[in-house]
């Protein structure tokens, strides 16, 4: 750790500080404080979503899963810029901020409640996101956790305690603000950061076509077929080529990532209300440039250098690139920037990943805060007193869980991907629980509330059935170990292979089908209920 | 082969990549100004 390196985080430290201290001083009233106002700049609300949707994971998790996988990752960067910018925006953003603003939610839980004129469905929701949102964050936690730890050389336990005490009294004072405005010069640093990170990629192997085609001509490589044997055994045909129909990497690829992920973005509550921190579909119309743009430099960059990286690391050291950051998947990109970018870059890589961690991390405890103070205690509970205070002190509450979650994860094997692990989990989560609710609460009218509520939950059940018992990710959370004594209720029965299919796959049809199925009970009953006057309110100038 | 890559699907998956981002940049400039509230 030199100088440079030193005072380019203190710089970053500051800045980032002040701009908090400029959220404090901005907000003046609960709606400054959930929903910054209502009166973000287009550009300033198209940084923060593209910051918070892109944490470590995403560039370091996913960009090491892109080196063992191969470009087929690119299909999850189509999905993130198209549904995750161009759907998400057009079609769910502009409804959401008019329902939003017309029903005055200021959560995603509130504005889900609203619309169906439901408690339960606004507190289950805030539920589902305090309980399970601090996995996600401890994933984020644990990856910027790691970062100073591995490049400052500070302990596990006191980087974690470092790096979280600093989000948190940003979030804490500056609210939403304090949220958005550092998250906009954190996406700056990190658009700045990936940019430079391609180019020097591609140069250094001479041109796009030139480094795809070393990269295509590495997997007959003699000297590696021992390296990539188990890779191959899984399904791997290469770099530059999907893995084989219906293999574990296949599975893994295509049900697990790409649409866990790709089609999770939709229903991510920390995402979704910043729909409602804009004045009118202006804002959102001009904010789709910079979304799309952003989001493409930071996905696509990430999962192209991850595959390329085994050309270059091959040529420096024989070795792809798993074989040479010693198995870790998530030391690749590391280990890339170390050998191949000059040292001057470092640093300014080294606070690209603190900020996509931090502008992650920020909007998870604002989100995770809001459903336990807002949602559940004031809202659902109908508790009175100060909105501020309460949104505040339940903010305190999830920090700590989160906290205390990533310091227990500090024991689980990081080689194994277990960041990427975390944020996928959370993505299928409101997939399955959210998204078919979210799309009745903003196109279908007729939508009844028994079909929101049932279908939220069928869906919730049946994503922690399939995480917690039959997934493989179910040997991370130790349930089913616990009660069954192996890592899924699958194993070594003849449907074993049921492991591989991600819980999207199952858990998103069970939540449409039991939606559908009320829906349809209703109709053909001709019951309804919902109040006719309460929804010609919520779909007012739409 | 498509720019060194001879998959098919991998090769789609570059371009729609590009033509998202496109359609995201011609969408916004498009829309600059339009959508009394």
């Amino acid at each position: 750790m030199d100088l440079y390196t030193i005072i380019v985080v203190l710089i970053y430290l500051f800045i980032t500080a002040f701009l908090g201290y400029l959220g404090y001083k901005h907000t003046t009233s609960s709606q400054d404080y959930l929903v910054a106002g209502r009166k973000s700049h287009p550009l300033i609300m198209a940084l923060s979503y593209g910051a918070t949707f892109i944490s470590t994971s995403a560039i370091v998790g996913f960009g090491g899963l892109a080196a063992n996988l191969g470009l087929g990752l690119l299909w999850l960067t189509v999905f993130n810029v198209f549904i995750g910018i161009f759907i998400a925006f057009i079609f769910f953003g502009k409804r959401t901020r008019k329902i939003g603003h017309t029903l005055d939610a200021h959560t995603f839980p509130e504005l889900l409640g609203k619309r169906f004129d439901s408690k339960f469905i606004q507190a289950f929701a805030a539920i589902l996101i305090f309980v399970f949102m601090p996995i996600y964050a401890a994933g984020v936690i644990k990856g910027g956790a790691n970062f100073v730890q591995t490049y400052f050389g500070i302990p596990y336990d006191v980087s974690l305690l470092f790096f979280v005490a600093i989000v948190a009294i940003y979030v804490w004072m500056g609210g939403m603000k304090g949220v958005m405005y550092t998250d906009a010069f954190q996406g700056c640093i990190m658009f700045i950061a990936m940019t430079v990170l391609l180019i020097t990629a591609y140069a250094n192997l001479g041109g796009i076509t030139s480094a795809h085609q070393q990269l295509t001509d590495l997997f007959n490589n003699p000297d590696i077929q021992k390296d990539i044997a188990k890779s191959i055994k899984g399904g791997f045909q290469g770099w530059t080529s999907m893995p084989k129909g219906g293999s574990p990497s296949w599975w893994s690829l295509v049900s697990t990532i790409v649409m866990g992920v790709g089609i999770g973005v939709l229903a991510q509550p920390q995402l979704a209300v910043r729909f409602m921190t804009v004045k009118s579909n202006k804002e959102l119309n001009r904010a789709v440039l910079s979304g799309g743009v952003f989001i493409f430099a930071m996905t696509g960059v990430a999962f192209v250098v991850g595959a390329l990286s085994n050309v270059l690391l091959y040529q420096k050291t024989g070795k792809i690139a798993l074989v040479a950051a010693k198995g870790v998947n998530d030391n690749i990109i590391p280990l890339f920037i170390k050998d191949f970018l000059p040292g001057w870059f470092s640093s300014i890589f080294l606070i690209s990943m603190l900020a996509a961690a931090m502008s992650t991390l920020s909007s998870q405890f604002h989100a995770m805060g809001t459903a336990a103070g807002r949602d559940i205690y004031e809202k659902s509970l109908g508790r009175s007193g100060n909105t501020l205070f309460i949104t505040r002190t339940g903010m305190l509450v999830v920090i700590l869980i989160s906290t205390v979650l990533a310091w227990a994860a500090s024991g689980l094997p990081i080689a194994d991907g277990i960041i990427a692990k975390f944020t996928t989990m959370f993505f299928e989560l409101t997939t399955a629980s959210f998204l078919p609710v979210y799309v009745g609460a903003l196109y279908f009218k007729r939508m009844p509330k028994a079909a929101a509520k049932w279908g939220m939950t069928s869906g919730a059940v049946a994503w922690f059935i399939w995480t917690f018992f039959v997934h493989s990710n179910a040997s991370y959370m130790q349930i089913c170990k616990l009660i069954f004594r192996k890592t899924s209720i699958v194993l070594g029965t003849p449907v074993e292979s049921l492991s591989m299919v991600g819980t999207t796959f199952v858990a998103l049809p069970v939540s449409i089908l039991v939606t559908g199925g009320i829906w349809l009970l209703y109709t053909a009953s001709k019951k309804q209920d919902m109040d006719s006057k309460h929804i010609d309110k919520c779909f007012t100038g739409i | 082969m498509f720019l060194g890559i001879p998959d098919f699907w991998i090769s789609a998956a570059y371009v729609l990549c590009i033509l998202s981002t496109v359609a995201c940049v011609v969408y916004g400039l498009y829309n600059w100004n339009r959508e009394d509230e």
